[in-house]
């Protein structure tokens, strides 16, 4: 059957799709699974340096695609899991480097070498962004509980829609509790009442994620992070485990409605 | 300083805003296509009956990702056609 391909959008940039490639990738691969994840954003590299590895990188996705190297080359290894693979970007290319087959070819030779490809689509709905729903079998829209964050994360799913890519599921990122416990940021029921698709994940605003960036370490690899956590969580979803959802809002609605859904 | 209406709280603002604002995204209509929109209609439909512009109702709403176009438009009664 070979790899499930998955791509992380959300329209704005910022919002955390490289932080969520990293430390999902991770959480697969310390499972056991096998994980290759693709930089797609090529002129602005930085899945590298989140995941510690800027310092192997030898090729890069045009350098496979344009035939400078075997693809088994431009896989770097991680330092930590066995079978955790990054393909990076091209730093000194632009997106017209790369067309929406190239990345079906590229996914699909990568389909029988791992179990996950996790693709880290650049912002905007341009290019990049195309070449990296290019050969999901599912998307995962990333957003902040926040105006323009969510604004943009519709405008994404409505494209989506509309390239009958099917709907894709929702990861809320950087959400404050005790901000919407004070009714002063969006709460998780009311991002999901306004893009009306389904949860896989919400995780929590948490200083860790950049000291784990600082240092190139996801913090899914810290057992005792409640990011990290929320990202174990999301990766046992998507083996189809049913998870609950982590209680970072006591007291509103969301424990109790998601609870039960099941 | 009076301030006798404590401002709504943030998040409420910004559900508010959003759901206007994902709706005209959603349907490519701005405010003001939707108005010409509505004085259409009501031009064709008052070409085959009487109705009351002041109770008319037209509007956008949201169904899950869909959108429709919600009209509520009452119409005269002969009775009261004739009555006057
Ligand atoms: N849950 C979180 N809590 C705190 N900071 C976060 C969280 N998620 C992401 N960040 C930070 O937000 C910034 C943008 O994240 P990044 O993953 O680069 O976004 P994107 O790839 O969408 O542009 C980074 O500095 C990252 O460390
Ligand atoms: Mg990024």
């Amino acid at each position: 059957m070979g790899a499930q391909v998955i791509t992380i959008a959300s329209g704005k940039g910022g919002v955390g799709k490289t932080t969520a490639v990293a430390n999902l990738a991770v959480a697969l691969a310390a499972d056991g699974a096998r994980v290759a994840c693709i930089d797609g954003d090529i002129g602005l590299r930085n899945l590298d340096v989140v995941m510690g590895l800027e310092n192997r990188i030898v090729y890069d996705v045009v350098d496979v695609i344009e035939g400078r190297c075997r693809l088994r080359q431009a896989m770097i290894r991680d330092k930590r899991l066995p079978e955790l693979y990054l393909i990076p970007a091209a730093q000194t290319r632009d997106k017209s480097a790369v067309t929406p087959s190239d990345m079906i070819r590229l996914c699909n030779e990568l389909r029988a070498e791992v179990d996950w490809v996790i693709i880290d689509s650049p912002a905007g709905i341009e290019r990049g962004f195309k070449n990296s729903i290019a050969a999901a079998d599912r998307v995962i829209i990333l957003t902040n509980p926040e105006v323009s964050a969510v604004r943009d994360a519709d405008r994404v799913i409505g494209i989506l829609e509309a390239e009958e890519k099917g709907t894709p599921t929702l990861i809320i990122n950087r959400l404050n509790p005790v901000m919407v416990k004070q009714h002063d940021m969006l709460s998780a029921d009311d991002v999901l009442d306004l893009l009306a698709i389904k949860l896989i994940g919400i995780v929590p605003e948490d200083e860790g994620v950049i000291v784990g960036s600082n240092r190139g370490n996801p913090v899914a690899l810290d057992p005792k992070s409640r990011a990290g956590q929320a990202f174990r969580n999301i990766a046992k979803r998507l083996k189809g485990e049913t998870v609950p959802f982590m209680d970072l809002e006591a007291g509103t609605s969301l424990w109790s409605r998601l609870m039960g859904r099941k | 300083m009076f301030n006798f209406f404590k401002p709504k709280k943030s998040a409420a603002s910004a559900k508010e805003r959003l759901q206007l604002v994902l709706i005209h995204d959603r349907t490519d209509l701005t405010p003001a296509e939707l108005d010409a929109l509505k004085d259409d209609l009501l031009d064709v439909i008052s070409k085959h009956v009487d109705i009351q512009p002041d109770e008319v109702r037209i509007g956008l709403e949201r169904d899950g990702r869909s959108q429709r176009l919600v009209a509520d438009i009452p119409l005269r009664s002969i009775s009261r056609r004739r009555g006057g």
